[in-house]
């Protein structure tokens, strides 16, 4: 399986969002680098705006993501829930 | 931060729908060929604009919040950091020349992918990908003016920063990345989309902006961080339309696989060629290093390309041509690089040096197959002649590859000491590659590349000369003349970082910052 990747910068806005991300899934693996954190992870990962929003306690959304996002790859599938990053192969 | 979010009256999917989809027309006054003329050129077979997705559903009025948003934040940044000197608080004065580099050299670039979005997005008769289009073309000058204005503090206090746009057409390094997104805009709207939203910015610009950036930030310099990472978080959004433009293309009609192959072959060598500078800044010229150029080689292009490329066979899409020279190239290309910039450091606006015994090092380490046996004896024989009073500085004008512009430094793929020459011979004149690729890129497309603007051969014509200089004049020194007619101060802007103002006035000031005077 390829791996998919996110890149968010450090932050406060980001905190939780990489809380998240790691909660929902296992598979994944954060790497912290100066000023960004890098979670691979293999064939796909998943953001879920429910999730961010328990840990933020405030609606979410999802494409608040843009402001914080550095990089990512994959396909990228986005509803107003979830967005998932996957390879197809 | 503290964003309200409101009660959404329309799903993300209906919205897009929506908002992109039904605002164009069949034109009756004029026929569609005239109105879109440069759609059909090109080969490409589209039967259905409609099936133009974008992934991110982004919409106008999104778009304009979530903009505004980064701005803010990257603005009270930068204010903050310039009215905390934090210029003094970068590693060492050496850095400030990264800077340089990229206020130069990729700024530039980011004007022309606003004009070529801009002009790109025009050709399309396709709203989805028309308004797609409409948001990079701003986030591209968006990412021109923040770079500039991020820059523009370091102009104040350091040389070399001075006269970017006018280098920009004149001085012999920056033909290199001017040329690539000339060769990319000059090309039809299809073209384009490929060279830039795919091949550079899902394939190559994590290798740009990420490690280089978070090295920005490991080196102190939250100006660059700033920018760098404001500019990153439209990338991601650049990436994903990029795979989307290739996928669209593709699954439209078979006939458009050979020629989209011919240009991400294309596409990505001549991109790959342009990072050299890249390379060499990660190696070099940070003075903390955050990964080597092949560590983030290995990671951004090896990995996630190899996934990428893997992911595309499905269409019949094959890795890009020259992989197995690019695969021996990551020990070298950026120790060839710097070796050069030393060599020239009389006609450059930043400042170049030897690295020290702890980053060779560290260099020995990062390249345990290349840098002892070939870069290390070189660096330390400079070393050895400039402590003589020696400093070499390269007076003879370097051959220029044809089509990346690079001088041929680059050495023959399975032997590091054998510099690569090709030529080709094409009405009655002979061109010179750097490479295979090079070579084959001119092949296709001759005549575009007969038109290339060198500058060395444009020095040698006498065309890089102020007004009024005379080269034929008793004593006529043409260094001096080429530096005058690019506006590069001869003592201040350019030769060793040793000994140069900047050197002088970040150590005397950084002392101020921290003493009573």
């Amino acid at each position: 399986m390829s791996k998919v990747f996110i890149a968010l910068q450090t932050n406060d806005d980001t905190r939780s969002i990489i809380q998240a991300i790691m909660a929902d899934n296992p598979h994944a693996i954060c790497n912290e680098q100066p000023a960004m954190v890098k979670i691979d992870a293999e064939g796909s990962l998943t953001v879920r705006r429910s999730t961010i929003e328990e840990l933020i306690g405030r609606d979410f959304d999802l494409q608040e993501l843009h402001i914080n996002l550095i990089s990512l790859t994959g396909h990228v599938d986005e509803t107003d829930d979830e967005l998932t990053l996957s390879w197809n192969n | 931060m503290d964003m309200k979010v409101s009660k959404k009256k329309l799903g993300l999917k209906e919205k897009y729908q929506h908002m992109t989809r039904g605002l164009g027309w069949e034109t009756t006054y004029q026929s569609m060929d005239d109105v879109f003329p440069f759609v059909k050129y090109e080969g490409i077979k589209i039967h259905d604009w409609d099936k133009w997705e974008d992934p991110f559903r982004l919409t106008m009025d999104a778009y304009w919040k979530y903009q505004a948003e980064k701005e803010r934040k990257l603005y009270a940044i930068i204010d903050a950091y310039a009215q905390n000197n934090g210029h003094l608080s970068v590693t060492d004065a050496r850095y400030i020349n990264a800077v340089k580099l990229f206020l130069n050299g990729i700024s530039p670039l980011e004007y022309m992918a606003h004009r070529g979005f801009a002009m790109t997005g025009r050709q399309f008769p396709g709203v989805g990908p028309r308004v797609a289009c409409l948001m990079q073309s701003l986030d591209e000058i968006r990412h021109a003016q923040t770079q500039i204005h991020s820059i523009s503090n370091y102009n104040k206090y350091y040389n070399g920063f001075h006269e970017y746009r006018h280098m920009l057409e004149r001085v012999w390094y920056l033909s290199v990345p001017r040329s690539f997104f000339d060769d990319a805009v000059t090309a039809g709207p299809f073209e384009f989309m490929v060279a830039i939203g795919f091949s550079f910015e899902y394939v190559l610009t994590n290798l740009l902006f990420v490690p280089f950036v978070s090295g920005a930030a490991y080196n102190g310099d939250m100006g660059t961080m700033t920018f760098g990472f404001s500019a990153q978080s439209d990338e991601a959004r650049h990436m994903t339309l990029g795979l989307e433009v290739i996928k669209f293309i593709l699954e439209q009609d078979p006939d458009n696989l050979p020629i989209v192959q011919q240009w991400i072959d294309k596409w990505t060598w001549r991109g790959y060629r342009v990072l050299t500078l890249v390379g060499m800044m990660m190696d070099y010229m940070l003075p903390k290093r955050i990964m080597s150029w092949k560590e983030a080689w290995e990671v951004y292009f090896e990995e996630n390309g190899g996934a990428l490329f893997k992911d595309l066979a499905r269409y019949g899409i094959r890795p890009p041509k020259w992989l197995d020279q690019i695969e021996q190239d990551k020990d070298h290309i950026s120790h060839q690089a710097w070796a050069t910039f030393y060599n020239y450091a009389a006609a450059c606006n930043f400042h170049t040096w030897i690295p020290t015994d702890d980053e060779m090092d560290w260099l020995s380490q990062k390249y345990p197959n290349s840098f002892d046996k070939y870069y290390r004896p070189r660096l330390e024989h400079w070393r050895e002649e400039a402590k003589k009073g020696n400093r070499f500085y390269n007076k003879t004008l370097p051959m220029l590859c044809q089509t990346c512009q690079i001088p041929m430094i680059f050495t023959e793929p399975g032997d590091p000491t054998q510099i690569c020459y090709r030529e080709v011979d094409y009405k009655d004149n002979k061109y010179h590659f750097c490479s295979d690729g090079c070579k084959e890129i001119f092949e296709h497309e001759p005549e575009k590349y007969i038109q290339s603007w060198l500058p060395v051969h444009q020095i040698y014509q006498g065309n890089c000369f102020n007004e009024g200089v005379d080269p034929t004049a008793e004593g006529f020194d043409p260094l001096a003349a080429v530096l005058d007619y690019y506006h590069l101060n001869f003592g201040r802007d350019n030769l060793d970082f040793e000994g140069s103002e900047d050197q002088k006035n970040f150590d005397e000031w950084r002392g101020m910052a921290t003493k009573n005077v």
